[in-house]
């Protein structure tokens, strides 16, 4: 017996739009990443004082940084709402026999981000 | 069968490989007769029956039951006995054996690393102090700790989820998803004392912490197992005893 090992192609994950979402769930977390990288550089900035924290802001006006951060932040939607969609499959609540339905243990994520956000708005813009 | 109707032919591209001759496998064109009610297997079994003996593919229960006649139908997943030819129809469709595992002739393949895994596992309930006797009767269950684990143990060992994990693919030595949900299904069962033993396994290197989420096994389940929910789970209450044998005071002791 001469049993046939079928190589794996590199490109497995474009054979199938399943494994594709997959990897581009994968890829948001590079430029999730990247946000605080930028958040830590701001911070950096902010350390050495009030004229290289305002060029800092200034260099955020830029289109090039307004780019990146409209391509990141539709990344970032995509990575939050893929990950809140997934988490019923981690938490099995039961009541009884039943199990809880997955709306209900993925709305409270929703409520989360609704509330956390409207804090940071209320601490930046208020 | 009386009420099936013939209405024009199917084409089926099969893959085709014999270890006594063919250093590589190639796939066969067949024709097959297009009927309504004809499901994939019934197409390999008519062109066993009428135009090529040679063809091997496993098969049994023909109802979605026995496991059997997992293969890629374009390139996804399936029981034979469930995927109708009718969803394809008229486009051609291609069948493979289930991916990641090393084919021994055809659609056959050699299954041997998904039983050594599963044996890994022990899958079976483990009593600390052996089983008591028949004698002193049953262990005693509640629907609601029924519950917890029912879904885990419809799994009728298909290897569709093997087939649909890339890491199964990547990675040999994972464990694999149907291992692990049949892990939790035991780890759940009220009857059951074997987890810190199972944990060894499901736990290590090549368990649990493998898996990347990718989802695909519990969407190509045909009976809604849902490993990838098991892994998940699992994977947090792992981390949930990290915790407690980490940060709780006296945490690392068994009671």
């Amino acid at each position: 017996m001469k049993p046939y090992i079928r190589p794996m192609p590199a490109t497995w994950w474009l054979k199938r739009s399943p494994y594709l979402l997959f990897m581009i769930r994968e890829l948001t977390s590079v430029f999730v990443a990247a946000y605080v990288v930028i958040f830590l550089v701001m911070i950096r900035r902010l350390n050495e004082g009030q004229a290289a924290y305002e060029a800092f802001l200034e260099s955020l006006k830029s289109p090039l940084a307004i780019g990146f951060h409209m391509v990141a932040l539709a990344f970032a939607v995509f990575h939050t709402v893929t990950w809140f969609h997934l988490t019923p499959k981690a938490m099995a609540v039961r009541i009884g026999e039943e199990r809880v339905k997955p709306a209900l243990i993925i709305a409270p994520n929703y409520a989360a981000w609704a509330v956390i956000s409207a804090i940071v708005a209320w601490f930046i813009l208020g | 069968m009386a009420n099936s109707t013939s209405e024009g032919t199917m084409r089926l591209e099969v893959f085709r490989y014999s270890p006594e001759k063919d250093e590589e496998p190639h796939f066969q064109t067949y024709e097959v007769p297009f009927r309504k009610d004809w499901v994939v297997l019934d197409a390999l079994n008519h062109i066993k029956d009428q135009s090529d003996g040679t063809l091997s593919f496993r098969w049994s229960c023909r109802m979605g039951v026995c496991g059997s006649c997992g293969v890629m139908v374009n390139g996804v997943p399936k029981l034979g006995c469930s995927a109708f030819l009718r969803d394809y129809y008229p486009n051609p469709i291609r069948i493979e054996p289930l991916s990641h595992f090393p084919v021994l002739r055809d659609l056959v393949f050699q299954l041997d690393s998904f039983l050594d895994k599963l044996k890994s596992v022990q899958p079976w309930i483990v009593r600390r102090d052996g089983e008591k006797p028949v004698s002193e009767g049953e262990y005693l269950q509640t629907p609601a700790q029924h519950a917890r684990f029912k879904d885990f143990s419809m799994c009728i060992n298909c290897m569709l989820c093997f087939a649909a994990c890339p890491v199964v693919g990547m990675e040999p030595h994972f464990l694999g998803p149907a291992t692990i949900a049949l892990a939790q299904r035991y780890n759940l069962d009220s009857r059951d004392q074997g987890r810190d033993q199972r944990q060894e396994t499901v736990a290590s290197h090549d368990g649990i912490w493998q898996c990347t989420f990718i989802g695909e096994c519990s969407a190509v389940c045909p009976k809604h197992v849902d490993p990838a929910g098991a892994i998940q789970q699992a994977k947090l209450e792992s981390t949930i005893d990290w915790f407690k044998e980490v940060l709780w005071p006296f945490g690392g002791r068994k009671s």
